[in-house]
């Protein structure tokens, strides 16, 4: 019956729940991180409950209608993405928002979806694996916003794209021997990337990763900060609302990126080895409903935003446990902050159309 | 590229995704095992080493608030300053038993059941480990015995921190306004990081609008600090940047007279130079001591304040809005002039009464038997209210409307600071928008002779005064001289002046309303000729009467009988010298009776006072 209804609304009742549950995990540790503010959490949850609406609409959609309407989904994105570097406004440094009167948004957040889909599109058309000149062509088509994003500059987004467009590539077949070959050119091109793309803040943060000890109260104060409310949290963690790294104020960001080590701090290894599980299930679900898919399209494009929900966790994770650099990426559904939330909920929207959308084949 | 036909094997496809799909889950499962395991590592094997760090965490950054600017008459006189003051402090979750600590404590330094209750009202809106205000403004001996006992009491601290006074109180309340803690709308308008270490803001007045320049920037102490959060030692500093200093275009001495002027009486008066709009005196009597609101104004003194029928804390200067009465004339008469609805040597027949054709209402001139044969000039320094009525009617609401507004009026004057009111000039559309009813020409009439809808405050007749003293050029009422750096004197801002004109088709007849003012104070029948007596200088100005409550037809105004509030207000604008004029002023007594036997005098005390300053 609850299958029926929900298949009815295209949702896909396992990544609701696990949604659901992160959203309250959020909520809940950001009570915390915002020093106790009812107001803070109240507007977290309106910003979810618009990001699930927008969830359910998408998820309305036809798969064959979003195979049909990518490339101009893309094209479409691509040019916001360079009215940006004309005319966006700038904030602490980097150029990345759009203003829209009552709204302000990035661009670069709809290449997150844009740029799988019109992959998924193209290779679902397609004979797979891919020839070398479709594989030339879908790196353009990847690294023409990843440049726009970078020099923003904004390297967490950018990493994020590059590893959507990837996965859809590396699931369309891209064969082993291209993949090393790509690998090793990024690899030669990271001194390149060092010595004439980069901006001197994201030099020191690469830097103070490989050694945070050598900056304890400028970049790398942020790390081992966050390294000790981690460390500090021990098996049990310190219980909700006691976390004395966090409302003493030595921890940054402590409710948007760094919230998940206020959580750690809180809730201890207990609590991580939950959340990380909780995050383990949707990805699972994910891959789960790219095996399942009717067709490629389908099937590269639900195996692709799993891989965005995947980079964003495992990145935010990785940064303020000191493992990666820091980069701005928010941990999904927990960190407060509207924009990414949106993204990943209409990533889950799209999972779920093409889970619930299914042609009737006759056996 | 042309369209490939490969048979697509959809099986081959689908097992090579399903194999690339498990291949990636594998991939994913590592990676997250990785990140886990070294979480792991740091929360159980390192756990000791981390929990000892933070235990001891000591180096923290605080916040170090900068100095607030200081703000300065013209005249050299200090408005606005900052007086050092201890606060006992208290970190609640210190504390074990917070009704005991602040039990003890009392019997150090005097705590009240006032200072307990804005405590506990204080801790309902404070972040965690925040620090809370128990007793402010210690005496030295207090700070002195608390300091040999501080020991005994972990969570509580004294702190130094500069207080916000206003040393002439009243004086200047309504222009400066004041500070207050920061409240949740406060925060809307401001970077948060940037007041991380200030505790007020500016509310209202200039301590409002120029808050950007009076602030400052915030600086940062590294400081190392003990397990109770206590400080020990400052490691590293980077000092604040203080506030811009402001000098006003107040002349202390001038509002001091002005404020003398209107003692004990309700009422504004507003002195600006019609050379450049500087705003030399705004008084609104009474006012309140913006001292009682630093640090939050007690429940009962507020109350107090909000509900006397004095209405102290209203500025009535910038928010007052009443009817104009006779000082709208000079507007009028100019306006009949421009629109060639009146020459002016021509005679209107005044028998103490007009009516509109085919009615029988009459509306009244002041003086009873009438003024008899009046040309402008005459209407204006005797005040006929018939000749107005006329010339109103003939020029009707919308040309007037058109006219007035061209003065400023219906709108706000411009002045830095706020609220201010648009103050009222009617018309047809506005009696649609507001009433959804027509306009009838009685109200045309009225409108004449500035009662009725009409409404203005006395900064917009100051400001319009400003424009006849000028023969038509337009200032800006401003109060800001400049702002300079408390340190260097470096000038950062001056006021930028904005100015325009009205352009008449007749220029001369800037010169006929000129005299006519000038006649009101020094012509032989002028209503204001008391004040004309002695002075070694000229004035032109204009009384105002205005009506409070409605007579009816027949009835008489008899000031001895109706009720004090419902008195006539007193007005009077002015401007002096004649020939170079310096002062433009606007006045303004609630029920004050009359124009020439109340305000006028005291625009006559402001004159002397800041023209004949200048001759010694």
């Amino acid at each position: 019956m609850n299958k029926f209804f929900a298949q009815r609304l295209h949702l896909d009742i396992w990544l609701v729940l696990g949604i659901l549950a992160l959203c309250i995990l959020g909520l809940v540790t950001l009570y915390s991180a915002s020093g106790e503010s009812m107001e803070a959490v109240t507007r977290q949850a309106v910003r979810m409950a618009i990001a699930f609406a927008g969830m359910l609409v998408l998820a309305q959609l036809p798969p064959a209608l979003l195979s049909r309407w990518s490339v101009w989904f893309y094209v479409f994105s691509l040019l916001l993405l360079a009215l940006v570097l004309v005319m966006g406004e700038m904030a602490m440094g980097a150029r990345r928002w759009l203003d829209l009167g009552p709204l302000t948004f990035q661009p670069s957040e709809l290449l997150k979806i844009a740029v799988p889909m019109v992959l998924a599109g193209y290779f679902g058309h397609r004979t797979l694996p891919p020839n070398l000149y479709q594989v030339f062509l879908a790196a353009i088509v990847v690294l023409v916003p990843v440049g726009f994003i970078a020099v923003q500059p904004d390297l967490g987004t950018a990493v994020i794209v590059t590893v959507a467009g990837f996965t859809v590539l590396f699931m369309a077949g891209l064969s082993w021997r291209l993949m090393i070959g790509i690998a090793l050119m990024g690899v030669a091109f990271l001194p390149v990337m060092w010595f004439y793309f980069m901006h001197d803040y994201q030099r020191n943060r690469v830097l103070t990763f490989l050694d945070p000890e050598t900056d304890p109260l400028g970049t790398g104060y942020h790390i081992i900060q966050s390294t000790i409310a981690i460390g500090s949290g021990g098996l049990h963690g310190k219980g909700w609302l006691n976390g004395t790294q966090s409302h003493l104020d030595f921890l940054p960001e402590r409710s948007t990126d760094f919230i998940f080590s206020v959580f750690s701090e809180e809730f201890g290894l207990m609590g991580v080895l939950v959340l990380v599980s909780l995050y383990l299930f949707i990805i699972a679900r994910g891959l789960y409903i790219a095996a399942r898919a009717q067709d490629t399209f389908g099937k590269l494009l639900a195996a692709g935003l799993t891989a965005i929900f995947f980079v964003y966790v495992f990145i935010n994770i990785g940064m303020v446990s000191g493992q990666l650099p820091v980069v701005g990426v928010p941990l999904p559904l927990v960190s407060q902050g509207g924009t990414s939330m949106v993204t990943i909920m209409a990533a889950f929207g799209f999972m779920m159309s093409i889970h619930t959308h299914r042609r009737l084949l006759s056996h | 590229m042309p369209p490939e036909f490969v048979f697509k094997d959809t099986d081959r496809e689908s097992r090579l995704i399903h194999r690339r799909i498990l291949f990636t889950g594998g991939v994913i499962l590592l990676l997250m095992v990785l990140l886990v395991s070294r979480i792991a590592y740091i929360q159980i094997v390192r756990h000791d080493h981390f929990t000892t760090l933070s235990q001891d965490n000591r180096v923290k950054i605080l916040p170090v608030a900068p100095t607030r600017g200081l703000i300065y008459s013209r005249d050299g006189v200090l408005l606005a300053e900052n007086q050092p003051s201890y606060n006992l402090e208290l970190i609640p979750e210190r504390i074990n038993n917070l009704d005991r600590t602040i039990e003890r404590l009392g019997q150090i330094v005097a705590i009240d059941q006032n200072d307990v209750d804005r405590f506990y009202d204080t801790l309902k809106r404070i972040r965690r480990f925040e620090r809370v205000p128990l007793r402010l403004n210690l005496t030295d001996a207090e700070v002195a015995r608390f300091a040999v006992r501080r020991h005994e009491f972990p969570g509580a601290d004294v702190s130094a921190r500069l207080k916000r006074e206003y040393p002439l109180g009243e004086l200047t309340s309504h222009v400066i306004g004041y500070v207050g803690r920061i409240d949740k709308n406060d925060q809307k308008r401001i970077d948060l990081a940037n007041y991380s270490g200030t505790s007020h803001i500016g509310k209202t007045g200039v301590e409002r609008s120029y808050e950007d320049q009076l602030h400052g920037k915030v600086g940062y102490e590294q400081v190392e600090v003990n397990a109770a959060g206590r400080v020990l030692r400052v490691l590293d500093r980077t000092p604040p940047v203080s506030g811009k200093n402001v000098r006003l275009t107040l002349d202390i001495s001038l509002q001091r007279a002005a404020q003398e002027a209107l003692s004990g009486r309700r009422g504004s008066i507003v002195a600006i130079d019609p050379r450049n709009g500087e705003v030399l005196a705004m008084v609104s009597n009474p006012g309140y001591d913006a001292n009682l609101f630093v640090d939050g104004i007690r429940p009962a003194i507020y109350n107090a304040l909000r509900d006397s029928p004095d209405r102290p804390l209203f500025n009535r200067a910038l928010m007052g809005q009443y009817p104009p009465g006779s000082t709208l004339k000079p507007f009028v008469g100019l306006a009949g002039l421009e629109y060639d609805v009146r020459v002016p040597d021509t005679d209107t027949w005044c028998p103490g009464w007009f009516s509109l054709p085919n009615s029988s209402h009459r509306y009244r001139c002041w003086k009873k038997h009438g003024h008899g044969q009046m040309n402008l000039n005459e209407a204006i320094a005797q005040s006929c209210d018939v000749y107005f009525y006329s010339l109103a009617n003939d020029l009707g609401i919308e040309r007037m409307h058109e006219f007035l507004e061209r003065f400023g009026f219906n709108k706000k004057s411009g002045i830095e600071i706020g609220p201010e009111s648009d103050g009222n000039v009617p018309s047809r559309q506005w009696k649609k928008r507001v009433y959804g009813q027509p306009w009838y020409p009685g109200e045309t009439v009225i409108a004449g002779i500035g009662q009725g809808a009409m409404l203005a405050t006395p900064m917009q007749l100051a400001s319009a005064t400003a424009i006849l003293a000028n023969h038509g050029k337009v200032v800006t009422p401003h109060l800001l001289e400049e702002t300079y750096d408390p340190v260097s004197g470096e000038v950062i801002k001056d006021y930028e002046p904005k100015e325009s004109r009205i352009e008449l088709t007749e220029p001369a007849d800037w010169g006929r309303i000129e005299q006519a003012m000038r006649d009101v104070v020094h012509g032989d029948r002028g209503t204001a000729r008391r004040i004309g007596q002695g002075a070694d200088y000229e004035i032109a100005g204009k009384t105002g009467t205005a009506q409070v409550i409605g007579i009816a037809q027949g009835e008489e105004y008899d000031e001895e009988t109706v009720l004090e509030r419902h008195r006539d207000h007193a007005l009077f604008v002015a401007y002096a010298p004649v020939e170079e004029p310096r002062l433009a002023v606007a006045i303004i007594v609630e029920n004050g009776g009359s124009g020439s036997g109340t305000a006028a005098p005291m625009a006559r005390a402001i004159f002397d006072h800041a023209l004949m300053k200048t001759d010694d």
